[in-house]
């Protein structure tokens, strides 16, 4: 399989904060920073969403 | 005590301990990439400063997107570079242990799991395929209204004609979507629905209608790329990225 197209840099970030926030192993750390699922997304999605405004307004 | 903390960026096999693909890789807090191998498995870790990387601290930063963007693409880059050689079961982003041992435990103790997982991977890797609806055309043309139309009449008909026409579009869209999922599912080992992207994020006009990850093997994914390059026409826009680390298949305890 090739690889190599879609590199680190060229990823767009939504379509990594998809993969990283809702997928991977969910292992519960001995720092128990709850990453509950949804919420977390939100959390991100939100800070996008605002800074993509921001940049709107600017 | 320490004042540092160990990040967890993924597992797999112990071979990767002896592999180049880590060398000059460094993690999230700058500090180079190694691993601790706990018999046939292997962490892939990378020293953090504890307040940094602290519960409160790493809740605060959640919504500081530029802080949120370095760790993800870091944290990206790290898994991907094994990806590209290894099986890899990558790790959700800030997974964080107090010290080796508790990582260590961890390959212990979840280690049937953890190879199932492995295995599952192994030799297959995701592909995400988007799917966006056309923007529809407004028709510019409008037919004149009849003599013997109330003028707020026709234009009330017309208004509610361009709508319905709008919405029919749109589930036709959405059909031909969900057909092609199921179709490209067959090619895949297992798929996993995303929820749609917000336009503002994805910066398109088109609305996103269709978001999911398919785990494939390389017949399976050169199969893939054929069929999302034949099914994408005027009025559903497919596209294709990967290969990714398999992030959206490596939920423990799921066949």
């Amino acid at each position: 399989m090739t690889y190599a197209t879609s590199r680190a840099d060229d990823v767009a970030l939504v379509d990594l904060l998809d993969r990283l926030l809702a997928g991977g192993v969910v292992i519960t750390g001995d720092l128990t920073i709850s990453l509950a699922d949804v919420d977390l997304v939100h959390i991100s999605l939100r800070a996008l969403i605002s800074s993509v405004e921001k940049l709107l307004e600017q | 005590m320490s004042d540092h903390s160990v990040y967890l960026y993924a597992i797999g096999d112990a071979a990767i301990a002896d592999s180049e693909v880590l060398v000059d890789t460094t993690g999230v807090d700058a500090v180079a990439v190694h691993t601790l191998v706990e018999g046939p498995l292997a962490a892939v870790v990378a020293s953090v400063d504890r307040d940094r990387f602290s519960e409160e601290s790493i809740r605060t930063h959640l919504e500081d997107l530029e802080w949120l963007e370095k760790v993800a693409r870091t944290h990206h880059e790290v898994v991907d570079r094994i990806a590209r050689v290894h099986p890899i079961a990558p790790v959700r982003m800030a997974t964080i242990y107090l010290d080796d041992a508790g990582v260590r435990q961890l390959l212990r103790d979840r280690a049937v799991e953890l190879a199932a997982t492995l295995d599952r991977v192994r030799g297959r890797s995701e592909w995400g395929v988007k799917g966006y609806a056309a923007p529809v055309e407004t028709s510019a043309a409008e037919p004149a209204a009849s003599a013997s139309d109330a003028p707020g009449t026709s234009y009330l008909m017309r208004r509610r004609t361009e709508r319905d026409r709008v919405a029919r579009r749109r589930e036709r869209v959405a059909e031909t979507a969900e057909k092609l999922h199921q179709e490209f599912a067959q090619l895949a080992a297992d798929s996993r629905v995303y929820p749609l992207q917000d336009p503002r994020l994805t910066g398109r006009r088109e609305e996103m209608i269709l978001n999911v990850a398919y785990l494939v093997d390389e017949a399976g994914a050169a199969a893939l790329a054929q069929r999302v390059d034949a099914a994408t026409g005027n009025e559903l826009r497919l596209e294709l990225t990967g290969p990714w680390a398999p992030y959206s298949f490596t939920s423990l305890g799921e066949s």
